[in-house]
């Protein structure tokens, strides 16, 4: 094994190594979820990120040196934003015609997601930077980041929050609605998009075009609306 | 495809312009979706140009955000003592967010009268 350990050190530092293990891991999460009939616990950015942190771990391998391959991807994540303008025009005269029930909805759904956050986790004992940190958690990572800087929270804890809530709202949307009896997928897609923000988004768009466009527009809008109702909530309730 | 790249660049760039140049507090993405929404509304043309490239990206979202994903594994540790905590008010939240948001929304459609 001797000859293999320079390379194996060469190749664990290159961002080659690490672009390609998010790749190849995002396809052998998206065949698993395929395999599974598409069940809604099976996410794919869920599996990827498992297998990802286990071979990370595995390795021993910092996640710097993962993120200088990966970044290549994560740099995507903007113009996809920019791309969500597409579906939105092409759905125009829908979204026309729905501005009303989308300005209501997330409103209504903006001032849930915030105070059930910070409510539950005052609740249960969690610390008052962890509560601040957790009232922007449904909205996009950048503008969610702003939201904590802004209102005391710790920024980076609530980047994580926010993948958490979106992994959740992304694996729960499904089942829920279908319980609800809900089969509007233009109020499903809104709905996820307002709550658990781009991943919840990616979900939409596996299920159905309109559902995806609805929660693209529930994204933007809910970024536009919890910036300025979190300070004001948090002002209130703290 | 290069064409639809470009504008979406071209898009996501003006978008970063202008947010912090009018000191918006949004990110430059999410004024770049709007502007390029109002561009492709007054250029029809543009359109051709973005369609494949925006589909082909948003049929791929979810790998999107897998580098930033994987960072969660440097602050769980951090969490530790709270971890009921937090993931108990992510999963209420997340539910009674969702139900809310869907529910006003069926709601106002069906007060304006129109039933689908």
């Amino acid at each position: 094994m001797a000859e293999i350990s320079p390379l194996w050190i060469y190749l664990r530092a290159s961002p080659l190594l690490w672009l390609t293990a998010t790749l190849a891991a995002y396809l052998a999460a998206v065949r698993v979820q395929a395999l599974l009939g598409r069940h809604p616990l099976a996410n794919p950015v869920l599996i990827a990120v498992a297998a990802l942190v286990l071979a990370l771990h595995l390795s021993g391998t910092p996640y710097q040196t993962y993120f200088e391959g990966a970044q290549f991807v994560h740099f995507m994540l903007g113009p996809a934003t920019v791309a969500l303008a597409v579906p939105l025009v092409i759905e125009a005269a829908r979204v026309r015609k729905l501005l009303l029930p989308m300005v209501a909805a997330v409103i209504a759904g903006s001032i849930t997601a915030i105070t059930s956050a910070m409510g539950v986790a005052w609740l249960l004992g969690a610390s008052r930077t962890t509560v601040l940190s957790l009232a922007p958690k449904s909205v996009t990572t950048p503008i969610a980041m702003a939201i904590a800087e802004q209102t005391g929270g710790l920024p980076g804890l609530t980047a994580v929050l926010v993948i958490l809530t979106g992994i959740t709202g992304a694996v729960v949307v499904t089942p829920l609605m279908n319980r609800l009896g809900l089969r509007d997928f233009a109020a499903r897609g809104f709905a996820v998009g307002v709550a658990s923000h781009g991943i919840g988004t990616a979900r939409a768009f596996q299920v159905s075009e309109l559902a995806g466009t609805f929660a693209g527009l529930g994204l933007a809008l809910n970024g536009l609306v919890t910036s300025v109702l979190a300070p004001l909530l948090i002002r209130w309730l703290t | 495809m290069l064409h639809g790249i470009l504008v979406l660049l071209a898009s996501q760039l003006a978008g970063e312009a202008v947010a912090r140049g009018l000191g918006l507090g949004l990110p430059g993405p999410v004024v770049g979706l709007a502007l390029l929404a109002a561009s492709v509304a007054l250029v029809p043309a543009l359109r051709r140009a973005v369609e494949p490239v925006a589909t082909a990206l948003l049929g791929h979202l979810s790998l999107l955000f897998i580098p930033a994903a994987v960072g969660v594994v440097q602050v769980l540790p951090q969490l530790a003592g709270q971890g009921t905590a937090i993931a108990v008010s992510i999963l209420v939240s997340t539910v009674m967010a969702l139900v809310v948001t869907a529910l006003t929304f069926r709601g106002v459609v069906r007060l304006m009268g129109d039933r689908e």
